[in-house]
């Protein structure tokens, strides 16, 4: 017993402070690239890309889902520390959602009545949230093993919240693919896509968090 | 008894730094303190206090890097062991006191009964040994200050005045939380 403390502090090698959001950043990082190259490989990049790329709505189904990734991954950093509370962090989480909505709000009232329906369901509705789910679990998987290498003492906020991380980066992933242009369908199926990811992670988080 | 947060704190800081026998030092520290804050919560277990001690440093040990050098060191190396500890009620399905899982998305883990025995404790550490041993005779087991101060051989008056001081410290280390730095 006595030998323990003698053991772990040979050979002792020193800790950055920069230690946790670099692993956690790895471990996201990972995955998105992950992510990306799947959904460039097997579902393939957007036919439009050239010109899609001048239009508002390219970049905000890259921006929404990333700001949302970057705010959970920083109550992540907060969580992945024992007896934290990321609540400081997450009150910013109805920014985005907000801003989202009320775009997407105005799109839709200012559309004449024959495109509304168009504009909610596009026409990958049905498979959109599902891809997106999908697109999350590699960096779902890379935050896992960030994780699992931290002290998070609240393991289903702690899932909660990397689910969250990880549905925004594979919705982001699945942008490059997803030629929707309407914001009511990002507001709606981007965001079902992501908060799936999130259910997973909160219903995961006790069991592949354990430590 | 216990070492000061202050001196545990610059030990720990040394570690991260890579200084291995501060470390060590720190770790050796831990152990006997850890010792004894399983020892009061696993009455008759003696045998799994070994273990959770272990397993606690070990925790401490390969996730030093979680600790946010700007808060409290106490705090995080406690918040592990009472981690380990939770842990260890769930596995073996003894949940007196302590949830089994959290009760809703943005609730604690831990109990808020551990907590507040964790606090009081930390409390009671900054008074002398034998004021704490007749606080616990007289507010834990109920002893009358007579039969305290019988079973101390001291005089009721002495027993009494030292448990008024005493109490009066631990309302002052409440009072002046979160707790003075150097």
């Amino acid at each position: 017993m006595s030998d323990l403390a003698r053991k772990l502090s040979a050979d002792l090698a020193p800790v950055p402070r920069s230690w946790l959001p670099r692993r956690l950043l790895t471990g996201l990082g990972a995955g998105l690239a992950v992510s990306i190259v799947l959904v460039l490989a097997i579902l393939g990049p957007r036919p439009d890309m050239g010109p899609a790329m001048h239009s508002m709505m390219f970049w905000a189904k890259l921006i929404y889902p990333l700001s949302l990734a970057a705010i959970a991954a920083l109550a992540a950093e907060r969580l992945a520390r024992p007896a934290a509370s990321a609540a400081m962090r997450l009150i910013w989480l109805p920014v985005p959602l907000m801003l989202v909505a009320v775009l997407a709000l105005i799109a839709f009232l200012f559309a004449p009545p024959a495109m509304h329906e168009q504009m909610l369901v596009g026409h990958s509705a049905r498979l959109c949230p599902f891809l997106v789910l999908a697109a999350a679990l590699p960096p779902l998987a890379g935050l896992v093993w960030a994780m699992r290498g931290f002290a998070p003492t609240r393991l289903r906020e702690t899932g909660f919240v990397i689910g969250l991380a990880a549905g925004g980066a594979g919705a982001f992933a699945y942008a490059w693919h997803c030629n929707e242009t309407g914001a009511p369908f990002l507001a709606i199926w981007y965001s079902l896509g992501m908060a799936a990811a999130a259910f997973l992670g909160w219903l995961s988080g006790p069991r592949l968090l354990r430590w | 008894m216990q070492t000061p947060e202050a001196d545990l704190r610059t030990l720990m800081l040394a570690g991260l730094a890579g200084d291995g026998a501060a470390y060590r030092l720190l770790l050796e520290t831990l152990q006997a303190q850890l010792g004894g804050y399983f020892r009061r919560r696993l009455a008759g277990d003696v045998s799994e206090v070994d273990d959770l001690v272990q397993e606690t440093l070990i925790a401490i040990h390969t996730r030093r890097g979680t600790f946010d050098r700007s808060l409290p060191f106490t705090a995080w190396a406690y918040a592990i062991a009472r981690h380990k500890l939770i842990d260890h009620f769930r596995r073996r399905g003894r949940v007196a006191g302590v949830p089994v899982e959290d009760s809703g998305l943005f609730a604690s883990d831990d109990s808020h009964s551990v907590d507040a025995r964790l606090d009081i404790e930390r409390a009671l550490a900054t008074l002398p040994p034998a004021t704490r041993a007749l606080i616990a005779d007289i507010k834990l087991k109920e002893l009358t200050n007579a039969e305290a101060a019988e079973a101390r051989g001291m005089s009721e008056t002495a027993v009494k005045v030292a448990v008024h001081r005493g109490l009066k410290k631990v309302a002052a280390y409440f009072g002046v939380q979160p707790e003075k730095r150097p």
